[in-house]
């Protein structure tokens, strides 16, 4: 297996349904005789999962017999959840959380718009919260199934 | 060395006012506003790792972010006086982030043009957050300056005890100026007027009036500090100074 197979099935310890690849947080995999070097970014500054993230990447590559491994943590670009895998997105709606609608410009403009219920599919949803359970997340409800759900921001 | 200084005078700002906000843990009015106060919390508390762990790399003398975090005392720290402020009531905890977030956002949006490039970097990464929190406090001010009227007093009332520590936020001491010389640090000259007017525009909205005092509190950022920095330290930093070395 490659590095970068071995690595797409690290998953994020918060959103267990998402992989570190379907977030895009993996940007770059520099393999130099027997050393690899995975460069990640954050999602959001104090994100408790990026530790976790780290430690399980070591993990999961001294799994496949790698013995030098470094992790490091770059700033810039800052990640963004355009970088979100189309099958990311799938898994977070199936999982129960609204996946990000459109582009982080157009949220930015026009403010998050018709969030569609992961429920029952409804677009007639109002904001509860812009901060949810995590931060990367608000909290919805469902005026229709009167579900509330999380909702993946635009970032 | 002043790089060192004004990279701990910002560390500092955003530890001290994400401890203070993560003091509202499990004490929100409301459910939603608990979560919301201390996710804000926690964007700051990590951009400060992110600037003590830059700090630690540009002293080079081997200290570590916790060091930098956890074994430093009230004088050594470098914040301005407005984060150390107690929460006192929720339009308290409202108006001081206010005013905050409308300088944070602006001085981010500044600090991406640094000449340091991490600085730069966490800048940019920063102020996606920032965004949030500034939507939010704008939010609320509206709401409790135009709410009812016990809510319009109180907010009026935060409003007109806090001003006093906001002309710190964009007065430059020697280490900005020095900074702004050398291309790395903001110009706080120019970030006020925009803080005015931005202020001055929410303000407006939520009904409140905008105190004329220009009497202002400062001393923060040369390590001179209110009372209630000793006790946020003495609550943030016991665990280190009873078990030093303790670790997760």
């Amino acid at each position: 297996m490659t590095v970068k197979e071995i690595l797409s099935k690290v998953c994020d310890p918060e959103i267990p349904v998402l992989t570190i690849d379907d977030l895009g947080i993996i940007r770059d995999i520099i393999e130099q005789d027997d050393q690899v070097e995975v460069v990640i970014t954050p999602t959001y500054s104090g994100c408790p999962a990026m530790n976790m993230i780290e430690v399980n990447i070591k993990a999961a590559l001294q799994e496949h017999g790698y013995q030098k491994i470094k992790v490091t943590t770059i700033l810039s670009p800052a990640w963004t959840t355009d970088w979100l895998t189309e099958s990311g997105k799938q898994k977070l709606k199936a999982y129960g959380i609204a996946p990000p609608i459109g582009s982080v410009e157009k949220a930015d403009l026009l403010g998050e718009q018709n969030i569609e219920c992961p429920q029952c599919n409804s677009t007639n949803t109002e904001m509860l919260s812009q901060f949810g359970s995590t931060a990367c997340k608000s909290l919805f409800r469902c005026k229709d199934c009167l579900e509330p759900f999380d909702y993946f921001k635009c970032h | 060395m002043t790089k060192l200084k004004y990279i701990l005078q910002l560390a500092d700002t955003a530890l001290i006012l994400g401890h203070r906000l993560s003091e509202w843990t499990g004490h929100g009015p409301i459910l939603e506003q608990d979560m919301a106060l201390t996710n804000i919390a926690l964007d700051l508390v990590g951009q400060a790792r992110s600037l003590y762990q830059h700090a630690a790399e540009v002293e080079g003398k081997g200290r570590t972010e916790d060091d930098l975090a956890y074994l430093r005392t009230t004088t050594d720290f470098l914040n301005p006086l407005i984060v150390e402020i107690p929460n006192g009531n929720f339009g308290d905890t409202i108006a001081r982030q206010f005013f905050f977030d409308v300088y944070n956002h602006t001085f981010y949006t500044e600090l991406q043009k640094s000449k340091d490039a991490t600085l730069s970097a966490i800048a940019e990464k920063s102020l996606k957050e920032v965004k949030y929190h500034l939507r939010y406090s704008s939010d609320w001010m509206r709401r409790l300056g135009d709410g009812t009227e016990e809510s319009h007093q109180k907010i009026q009332t935060a409003v007109d005890s806090i001003w006093m520590y906001t002309g710190e936020l964009t007065t430059m001491n020697e280490v900005e100026k020095e900074m702004l010389s050398e291309g790395i640090g903001v110009n706080l000259e120019s970030i006020k007027p925009i803080w005015t007017e931005k202020v001055k525009a929410v303000l407006a909205e939520a009904t409140l009036t905008m105190p004329e005092s220009t009497w202002m509190q400062s001393g923060g950022k040369d390590g001179k500090h209110t009372e209630h920095l000793g006790f946020i330290l003495a609550e943030m930093q016991h665990l280190q100074r009873t078990h030093p070395g303790a670790t997760w």
